[in-house]
């Protein structure tokens, strides 16, 4: 995907006029935060599991080698294969290179975000391999050849009539004047098509929310159990999943996976969760005939030890997505690229690069609402920040903006000339705007003046000089 | 009281010095009407945030070694602000991380700094204030840093039942932000409008006459949207109507139209 970051003001200027998209954000944020709350207030050791999930995670990370072996050798004792891809070119290689072996024309994909970080639909049509999405929202926006607008959302941006018409253009076996008002309707559309692909596809692809170490399992969690038609059916399964995933003990899976679908969709654990390991068994009714991993970097072990470490405990549950007002304001696409919200601010900049991603990490009040409600307690604001201080290292920021902070900094550890200065301002501020208490327009303040008042000084004097001069209440 | 009575240093803001100076005389009001005696250090400017929020960490640290040689020796630290009580008490410490001997003298600073109306209630247990009273209903904005970093929601709550006359409505979505973030106001005006907009949709929707808070800079950005809007609901800092004196004319307004 050809990234958009840099046109971030740009793209969040579009999207707040996009009343279709503001609709649904509007039903999102209450939707989303509702349902977590709920879960989270009726789950008395909900602080505890995400202390347990947070340690567990870092304590993976600090042996993330180890474990990676460990399933590793899991999986190929089960007859599995496991690849490793080092970037987004090598994964997407390897996973033609699979189709390519075992003659796939047509293969299924389930949900992954790791899929969308490579890029891998459009390489694998302009390579003769047709990718079919089943995923009920990634189908749709593969049918309007658009990027994902939230993790596990991804059709979030689209309403009803979006879809009808989606579907009207793409399945032209239909009559065109069938009803599609109801999503009883649109589902049942959705499901027949994909019946067809789900029995023809030669390969199916899935990622993978976790590897366990100790079994060689995958696990894939979903609500429609498209995942499961797209792993079972075909006679090859891909996993493209990426290194940071991987989980010790089916226990530590269990941790994650009761914080994934409390702090995702508010649910106790989602519809399907679906364990892969290695191909089908003599005994096995049904299953792959082969079975690959391909493990994904792609700059994830840099952040090691970094600092940005901490970022690779995400568990993708999208909690930060849903309670971030400028996500709420801007919708996903906004962000130019994968992921979006606090946790692809953070992780974009170092997936792409800081001068691409520049906007991104500074688009932020830091609120905290985001490190609030993580499940893997991820100090997001403080990562957000910390791309800033690189930002300004490197000079990033436009230069009348580092110079007016410069000056500032500089005034303020100069007090005497600090207070000579904000006498003189705010007898000046507080002289213009004392008619009104109010400024409607400020020179080099239209950012704030174009939209709202500024409010003048209350009084003639400061703080720190009537306090001088004696005044004590 | 038979306790020798604590030393405070009043540290304002910037913003209060400069656009509010009432909040900082009705702070030093409630102080020692707690039985504090009550210094405003003369040095006292900023506390570094617009620094530290872009990226200037050797810029901020320089702030926080005159911020912590200023407030050296006083028994607590007092800011009207949740926002500047939480970059003092919690992020002047990792500004030193290979500083050991600024790192204890940082967390020695953290340990005595408090959020106005966090320090009235929980370190000296103030259960009511006396004599103030103001009618009708008013809601409250919790800022970000105050709420999150800090844990301020109930005192100020707490502090306001006692206000003779005063109800509070509650916002339908008191922990959203408001969209001030310090200079994200001003990067993204945009973005800000449209959080503001939606912060003084649901502080209408309350009916409340009156929107209260304990950060300047967010009363500022829902003042400054609603008087655009038109709207005759005012705005102040807490502590304003917690001292219980004569209010000067609400924040944005002059009294005289
Ligand atoms: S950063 Fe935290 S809240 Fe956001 S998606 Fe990752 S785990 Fe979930």
């Amino acid at each position: 995907m050809h990234p958009t970051s840099h046109d971030f003001k740009a793209n969040a200027h579009r999207a707040m006029r996009d009343e279709a998209l503001q609709g649904a954000l509007a039903t999102l944020k209450k939707g989303f935060r509702a349902k977590r709350g709920v879960a989270v207030e009726r789950l008395p050791e909900f602080e505890a599991l995400r202390d347990a999930g947070r340690d567990m995670k870092n304590h993976v990370l600090a042996h993330l080698d180890h474990y990676l072996e460990l399933f590793e050798a899991k999986v190929l004792a089960q007859g599995g294969h496991v690849h490793w891809a080092r970037d987004a070119e090598e994964a997407r290689r390897i996973v033609l290179d699979i189709c390519r072996a075992s003659n796939a024309r047509t293969v299924t994909k389930g949900k992954s975000m790791v899929a969308e970080e490579i890029g891998l639909n459009a390489y694998l049509e302009k390579n003769g391999v047709r990718p079919v999405e089943t995923d009920l929202g990634e189908y749709i926006i593969q049918l309007r050849d658009e990027p994902p607008s939230h993790i596990i959302a991804p059709a979030i941006h689209l309403n009803r009539g979006h879809v009808a018409q989606a579907f009207v253009k793409a399945h032209p076996q239909y009559p065109a004047d069938r009803p599609l008002g109801e999503a009883r309707e649109l589902l049942d559309e959705a499901r027949e098509v994909l019946r067809e692909s789900f029995v023809t596809a030669d390969l199916g692809i899935t990622g993978a929310n976790m590897m366990i170490a100790e079994t060689g399992a995958t696990i894939i969690v979903t609500n429609e159990g498209n995942g499961d038609l797209t792993q079972t059916l075909p006679r090859v399964h891909v996993v493209l999943t990426s290194i940071e995933k991987v989980v010790p003990t089916m226990e530590d899976a269990t941790t994650v996976l009761r914080l994934l679908a409390r702090s995702a969709t508010g649910q106790e654990f989602a519809a399907y969760t679906t364990f892969s390991a290695g191909p089908r068994r003599a005994e096995d009714l049904d299953g792959p005939s082969e079975f690959h991993v391909v493990l994904l970097d792609n700059g994830r072990s840099n952040m090691l030890g970094g600092a940005f470490h901490d970022m690779l405990r995400c568990i993708r549950c999208a909690a930060c997505i849903n309670h971030c007002p400028i996500y709420g304001a801007i919708g996903g696409h906004a962000y130019g690229w994968v992921y979006p919200g606090p946790m692809g601010s953070v992780l974009t900049p170092a997936l792409i690069g800081l001068e691409e991603a520049r906007d991104l990490p500074n688009a932020s009040t830091l609120c905290g609402r985001c490190e609030a409600v993580c499940p893997m307690r991820i100090p997001l604001p403080r990562m957000l920040r910390h791309w800033r201080g690189r930002e300004f290292e490197r000079h990033l920021q436009p230069g009348r903006v580092r110079l007016a902070l410069k000056g500032w900094s500089w005034l303020v550890r100069h007090p005497t000339l600090y207070r000579l200065y904000t006498m003189a301002a705010v007898a000046t501020l507080g002289m213009l705007g004392k008619r009104r208490g109010r400024f409607t327009s400020m020179p080099m303040a239209g950012g704030w003046t174009n939209t709202r008042d500024l409010p003048a000084p209350s009084a003639r004097r400061g703080f720190m000089d009537q306090w001088a001069t004696g005044r004590r209440r | 009281m038979s306790e020798k009575p604590k030393r405070v240093a009043l540290f304002v803001t910037c913003l209060v010095d400069m656009f509010r100076p009432e909040i900082g005389f009705a702070a030093v009001k409630l102080l020692e009407d707690a039985g504090c005696i009550v210094e405003a250090p003369a040095g006292q400017t900023c506390c570094g945030q617009p620094a530290y929020n872009s990226g200037d960490r050797a810029d901020a640290a320089a702030i926080a070694r005159h911020n912590i040689a200023l407030l050296a020796g006083f028994d607590y630290v007092v800011l009207p602000s949740g926002s500047c009580a939480g970059m003092i008490a919690k992020h002047y410490p990792p500004l030193f991380d290979d500083d050991p001997e600024m790192a204890g003298k940082a967390r020695e600073l953290a340990r005595r700094t408090f959020e106005l109306t966090s320090f009235l209630v929980d370190v000296l247990g103030v259960e009511a204030v006396a004599g103030a009273s103001h009618s009708g209903t008013a809601t409250y904005h919790d800022s970000c840093s105050g709420l999150r970093e800090l844990g301020v929601k109930t005192q100020p709550r707490k502090l306001l039942g006692s206000v003779a006359g005063l109800t509070v409505s509650e916002l339908a979505a008191p922990e959203e932000c408001c969209g001030f973030g310090g200079t994200f106001c001003v990067k993204y005006p945009e973005i800000s409008d449209r959080m503001v907009s939606d912060k003084a949709a649901d502080a209408t929707a309350t009916g409340a006459a009156l929107v209260l808070g304990g950060d300047l800079g967010c009363l500022m950005n829902i003042a400054g949207k609603l008087k655009r809007q038109g709207s005759r609901i005012a705005v102040r800092h807490v502590a304003e109507v917690l001292a219980g004196g004569p209010l000067v004319a609400p924040i944005g307004e002059s009294g005289e139209e």
